[in-house]
Formats: structure tokens, sequence, C-alpha cells
């Protein structure tokens, strides 16, 4: 096969940015507890950043050990009514918040861009609408409980303490919060110390939707406010979604406590091409597997395994769609891959991604410019990784790839299973049995066939190993705050 | 085309074995592509000049039983001056009409640099035999034409038989002579976007100048899903071979919002190469009044009246 696969592009897009008028942004912001917003005891506040461009948005209550104590009681007074609320009546509110996330959803989509630095394509057509419908879906099962399978009338749990990551700020906070109100628990959410906006925002739809006082509380913060929620002894649930490191923390503070627990951890996800599959599609998928959301997804494809036979053209054909994606300003309707959430992580992406190259992966050349100010990264395919290699081991959480061959599915399964995570994998082929084959041996809590990065309320999310345990969405997600 | 890719000499079993080996096509996944090319935001220069690309890639077509000699000279008179009322406006590609009246398009258009492109081989259900076929072709080229828009048997496509298929499309081609030919696979009939893909490698692969959609005569014509597919074919073929084949969508094209997402999909899955009357097309009618409309919109302003523009 020749590769003159030139596909320049002639149609050079004038900026198409989303307007900022939308959204309001307070210059400060408190904490939500009881219904209202309350000053933090010790009157701190710390700013959240723009990444696009590294400036202040706002500045953001720091929660001390005893404004977690009042959210915390707050939650525990509002669960003695909410939790004997009829299920009809709790799928009211639920129905109320998510038809006002989708009533308000260029304003959620446009403030989450600017807090977190994802394109705005991406809050305004994956986010936001999952946010929502997360809401509806967990609004029909408030009053079905009896038919879920936990028993005839199972109890919620108490006061959960929630801990979301700032990749999807509101989307977390909808996978947190649906299923915990559908169930009659109350809780206290601690949004990501740099994405607090959105959260703050639907605290604002909450009263809009006249939830009861208490029954949700937002405690913003750094990582000492996330463990004070961790330790509380009046707490009965921690449901926590972030990195195995701070995972492992939180389960050795709740191990010795009657507290349940979940976890939804990293991930190394292994997106695995057989020669046969579908392969424009196989490319598209490759990208929404591991450029999505910068990559800074728990469960991206990093790990890109492709049948020997086909490895020329699947490179030749990636190399030039990663040339064509458009990086740079996250608020243009047309940016493909925006900036990245922080300066530590970028400085975390950069470190891993230097140490690919030590290690002797070959990186595609790549003519992406960046803007100067703010935190970015250029969307990067590694290829001849091998399996001892940092980057095909460790996560990474940034726009990087790792390609890897492979002959035969054993040995498919074999290196796509050597990993000390188990979240996500995708299987690319357009053989039934075998895609079937290769589920049943891959060891991950999700398993995409002929697609990557799909979500739905309807379907159970979560992993195995030290990518965590316990399932959101779907049935399954009623599971974690049910008392069975 | 070169003579460097000897088509007669791909045989039956060769044929099927190179179609068969075609890699699938995910329907969701593409569907998905397609919707997400969409979303594509053009604005202001990207907007005017996508506008006058449009323009200049429209086959201005009237393929009625009612047509008249009146209505084809009005149809080309708006072929090369689009807007009277703006000399800027660039002509349209071409002028398409079934092959009596070629002769009067071809007067018309003399000198013009607009082309006339007539339908021919029994359209639009192609059900005919092959001298038939060709004697509509030779009828249409001696009339004056400069591109022949063909049907495939879709019957035999679907059937299996796509040495038939293939046998006539490069029968017509020859019978074209020096006009340009366009294959037309009728996307709706062939409904799977498997068979859209193979159809369009087995067109190319037997000479078409360009593959096109449909005939604007069935329920389903172009879609963007449909167009991506083939011009991935397209890309694909042009990197294998060494040949650009053109595409062309016709049918259902109505407004500029939709050819712009048309436009965006050549773009970022062909190229280059593809963003140029000759090698993308819009068979349309309706749409060059819209085109029309949001290019005044663009440099006046405000919205025009649709009553401003002629009808044909």
């Amino acid at each position: 096969m020749t590769e003159s696969r030139s596909t320049t592009s002639s149609l050079q897009y004038d900026p198409a940015p989303e307007s900022t008028a939308v959204v309001r942004i307070a210059p400060a912001y408190g904490l939500f507890i009881d219904g209202a917003f309350t000053a933090p005891e010790s009157h701190a506040q710390f700013p959240t950043l723009n990444p696009a461009t590294g400036k202040p948005l706002a500045t953001v209550a720091q929660a001390s050990e005893a404004d977690v104590d009042r959210a915390v009681a707050s939650a525990r007074r509002a669960f003695a009514t909410w939790s004997t609320t009829s299920g009809a009546e709790r799928a009211k509110y639920l129905f109320r918040i998510a038809r006002l996330i989708q009533e308000r959803a260029r304003e959620f989509a446009v403030l989450e861009t600017l807090d977190n630095g994802k394109p705005v394509r991406e809050s305004r057509d994956a986010d936001i609408p999952l946010a929502a419908a997360h809401f509806f879906y967990y609004a029909g099962w408030a009053d079905k409980l009896e038919h879920a399978g936990f028993g005839a009338a199972p109890q919620p749990i108490g006061v959960a303490g929630q801990i979301i990551p700032w990749n999807f700020p509101l989307l977390m906070a909808a996978w947190k919060l649906a299923p915990a109100l559908a169930t009659g628990n109350t809780c206290v959410l601690k949004p990501a110390e740099t994405t607090p906006l959105t959260a703050l925002l639907l605290a604002d739809v909450l009263q809009q939707a006249e939830l009861p006082a208490g029954v949700v509380n937002i405690v913003t913060g750094d990582g000492a406010v996330g463990a004070a929620l961790v330790a509380h002894p009046d707490v009965d649930k921690i449901a926590f979604t972030g990195s195995t490191a701070v995972g492992r923390q939180i389960q050795s503070t709740v191990a010795p406590t009657q507290k349940r627990l979940t976890l939804e951890l990293g991930g190394k996800g292994a997106n695995i091409v057989f020669d046969d599959a579908p392969i424009d599609q196989v490319i598209e998928g490759i990208v929404d597997g591991i450029f999505f959301n910068q990559g800074q997804v728990c469960c991206a494809g990093s790990r890109l395994l492709v049948q020997e036979s086909i490895i020329d053209d699947v490179l030749a054909r990636l190399e030039q769609r990663v040339n064509q994606l458009r990086v740079g300003d996250p608020l243009d309707k047309n940016t493909d891959v925006g900036a990245i959430n922080s300066a530590e992580q970028l400085a975390r992406i950069t470190e891993l991604t230097a140490w690919g190259e030590r290690e002797g992966a070959y990186r595609l050349p790549t003519t992406c410019t960046l803007p100067t100010e703010g935190f970015w990264f250029a969307p990067t395919v590694f290829a001849n990784v091998d399996q001892s290699h940092r980057i095909a081991r460790e996560e990474i959480f940034g726009p990087v790839l790792s390609v890897l061959t492979f002959r035969t599915p054993q040995e498919a399964v074999d290196k796509a299973n050597n990993t000390t995570y188990g979240l996500a994998c995708g299987v690319w082929s357009e053989k039934g049995s075998r895609t079937l084959w290769m589920a049943q041996r891959l060891r991950a809590g999700v398993i995409w066939a002929n697609t990557y990065n799909r979500f739905d309320p309807a379907s159970p999310f979560g992993g195995v190993r030290e990518s965590g345990f316990g399932r959101e969405g779907g049935r399954h997600g009623l599971e974690a705050y049910l008392n069975v | 085309m070169s003579g460097a890719f000897e088509r007669s000499r791909v045989r039956a079993s060769a044929l099927g074995a190179d179609l068969r080996s075609l890699r699938g096509v995910d329907a969701v996944g593409l569907e998905a592509r397609a919707a997400k090319l969409a979303t594509r935001s053009l604005k202001k220069s990207t907007k005017r000049a996508a506008i006058d690309l449009a323009i200049s890639m429209v086959d201005l077509t009237t393929l009625e039983g009612a047509d008249t000699p009146g209505r084809v000279r009005s149809l080309c008179t708006k072929a090369r001056r689009p807007d009277p009322a703006d000399e800027s406006t660039p002509s349209v590609a071409a002028v398409c009409v079934y092959p009596d009246l070629v002769r009067v398009a071809r007067e018309q258009l003399a000198g013009s640099g607009v082309n006339v492109a007539s339908v021919a081989t029994a359209f639009p259900s192609g059900r005919a035999s092959l001298a038939v076929k060709l004697l509509d072709v030779r009828d249409a080229v001696e009339a004056g034409a400069d591109e022949i828009d063909m049907v495939i048997d879709r019957g035999a496509f679907l059937s299996g038989n796509w040495t038939k298929v293939f046998d006539e499309i490069v029968a017509v081609k020859e019978a074209c002579g020096p006009a340009h030919l366009k294959v037309i696979l009728e996307t709706g009939e062939l409904v799977t976007y498997d068979n859209i893909r193979r159809a369009s490698w087995l067109a190319m692969v037997a000479g078409a100048d360009f593959i096109k959609t449909s005939t604007g005569k069935v329920a389903v014509n172009a879609t963007l899903p449909t167009a991506l597919v083939m011009l991935e074919a397209a890309r694909d073929f042009a990197a294998d071979t060494g040949h650009v084949v053109g595409v062309k969508v016709a049918g259902g094209v109505r407004t500029t919002k939709d050819a712009l997402k048309y436009l965006v999909v050549v773009d970022e899955t062909a190229g280059a190469t593809w963003m140029h009357p000759d090698n993308f097309r819009f068979g349309a009618s309706a749409l060059l009044n819209d085109l029309l409309l949001q290019r005044r919109k663009q440099s006046s302003g405000v919205y025009g009246r649709p009553d401003e523009l002629s009808g044909d």
C-alpha cells in the first residue's frame, strides 16, 4: 500500500467561541451547608484557575474540620425526614434537578469548560447531558426500590460522604448524588480542589428545586477536607472517585470502622484492535479512547494493542488523524482537545512522557502548536512500546497513547491483563465470537465492543483490582447506597 | 485517467476477493463520527469561503418528466450567473438534465465554463439491456454532454453478481469517450454501509471518475454518514492507486447548513484535494437559492426574501 494519505485540511476555521455571558461567576463562594451558602469557619479562601489561561476565576472556601462537622450534622438531621420521604416524592426532586440541569445546560457547559479546561463541545455534548440523564435515570428508580432485587423494603445507609475528581466535575457529582438521593440517603459532597464551580452552581439548582435543606451539603477545599470527611465518625458511607494512591489511604482509614465504601480509581485501559476490525471506526475509537477530555479519564484507552499484521496501516492513519486534531481555546466550539487541568497534572504527564522517550519508545511526529499561556500538552502517540516501559504500566492521565502489538488473541489477553488495574478495555473486531471470547478473559469492569468511552446511566461502571470496587450506574449502582 | 492502473485485467474472482477483503463498516461508529463532524461551527470568512465553494460545486439539476426547453434555458442562465445582482458569485459546476435536453443546455452554456451533465443508462431505475443503456449514453455524449451520470444495476449488485455491475461500468465508461463518468450507487437501495463501501470500491476499480450517492428518485437519498463512507473509500482508493475519484451527493441537500456539514466531512475525511468542484459535487436544485440567500446575508448583513431569486 502506498502511503500517500495526505489530507491536509483546507477549511481554516475562524474562531467560534461560545459566549461566557450565559454564566455569572461570583468573586467568592462559601460552603453549601443546610440549604444555604455559609462562610467557612476560618474564612479561608483559595483561588480556582482557568487552566486554559492560568488565571483565577474566583475564590472558593477552604473548609475546616469544624465545617465538615457542621455539614455532616446537617446531613444527619435531614436524614430523619428524607429517608422516610416516599420514593415518589424523592423522585419529584430528582426529576426537577434533571430538568433544571437541562434548562441551564449552556451555563453549566461554559462553566465546566472554564474551570476544567475541557472543550466546550465535550461539556456541551457529553458531561452536562449525561449528568442530567443520570438524575432522570435514578429518579425513575426512587419509587421502585422494592423491585430492584435488594429485598422487599431496602433501606438507605445514612449519611454518605462523597469525594469526586476534577476530570468530570458535574458528571461525577451526578453519579454520586443521584443514586444516593433516590435511595433516601443524605450527602456531603466534596468537589475536587481545582474544579469546584459546577458543584457550587449545582447547589444553586438544588435551591431552585427546593430540595429540603441538609439533604445535600457541599464542602470545598483541598485533600484535608476529604480526609476529614472520610474520618468523620458520623458518616456511614464513603464513595470516592480518584487516584489509586488516595483510594488506598481511604481504604485503610475506613477499614477498622463500620463505614461502607466504594472506590472508583485509576486505570490503564487496553484498546485491542484485530485485523478484521472496521478500520475507520477503529481510528475514531482510538482517538476517543485517549484524547477525550485530554486523556484525563480513568477508563482511558491509554494502551493500544494492535494485531501486528495491520500495525503500519493503523499507525499511518492514526498519525494523520492525530495531526488533524484541533488543540486550543476550550471555549471554541471547534476545539477537539483542550487544556490540562492543572500545572501539577501537566508536570506528571511531562515527566512520564519523557520516560517514554528515554526508554526507547518512538514518538510519532506532530505538527501541533500549543497556546503559550495556561496548561497544555500536545496529543502524543508512542509506537514501539514494550510491556516493561513505564508508559505501558503507569497511569499517565493525559493525552498520551502507548502502542503495542500482539499476534494471537491469547497474547492480546495476556498483555491487556498484565497490569495492576482493571477498569476498562475495548475490543475491535467484526467477529462476534472472538469479541465474546476476549470479554470472558479480560479482567476489567467494563468491556466495550467496537466502541470506547461510551457511557449511559443504565449501564453499571466500575473496576476490579486496583481500579476499585463497587458499581455506579444502572440497577447495580443502587446497591452502593442500600443497606443490603 | 492515466493508463498505469489496468482495470480491465481485474477478473471476477479477483474482484470478489478484492471487495470481500475490504474492512467492514461499523454503522454505530460511522454515524457517531458523522454526527460529531456535523457540530463544527463555521463562522465569518470560513463561512463565506465555504458558501462560494459550495456554489461552485453545485450540479444544478432538473430531472422531471415535465421539463421543457424553456425551463432548461432558464436554469442555464442561472447556472452561469447564479446571482445577477452580484457578479462575484461563482458559476455552478454543471447543469444536469435528461439526454433529450442536453442540446438545449449545450447551446446555452457554450463558452461559460459550466459543464453539461446528463443522466443516462435508463435513469433512474437502470432497468434496460446494456445495449439500450450504451445507446442512451452515446446519444447524450453526441448531443454535447461533458459528464454522464449512470446508474448501477442494483439488482445485480445485491444478488452478488458484481462482475455484471463491473462490466457495465467498464462498457459505459468506454461509451463515454471524453465525457466524465459519474456512477450512481443508489445508496438508499443498497441499504448497508458495507454494501455502499463495496459498491464504491467496485465503481472506482471499474473506472468511475465520480461516485455518486443517489438518483434523488427513491425514499432515502444522500445522508451525511453515506457521504462519509464514500469519501473514506475515495481517500483510501487514492492512497492505494494514486487515482483521485470524485464524490457527488445528490438528493435531499436543500439548505446551506446541510451543504456546509458535507463540506466539513469532505475536508476532515478526504482533505483538500476533494475541496474542489473537480472532486466534489452537490446534485441539487433548491440548494442553490439558499446558498445565494446566505451569501447575500454574509455580505449585506440582512436576510433576503426567497422571492428575490428566480425559482429555476
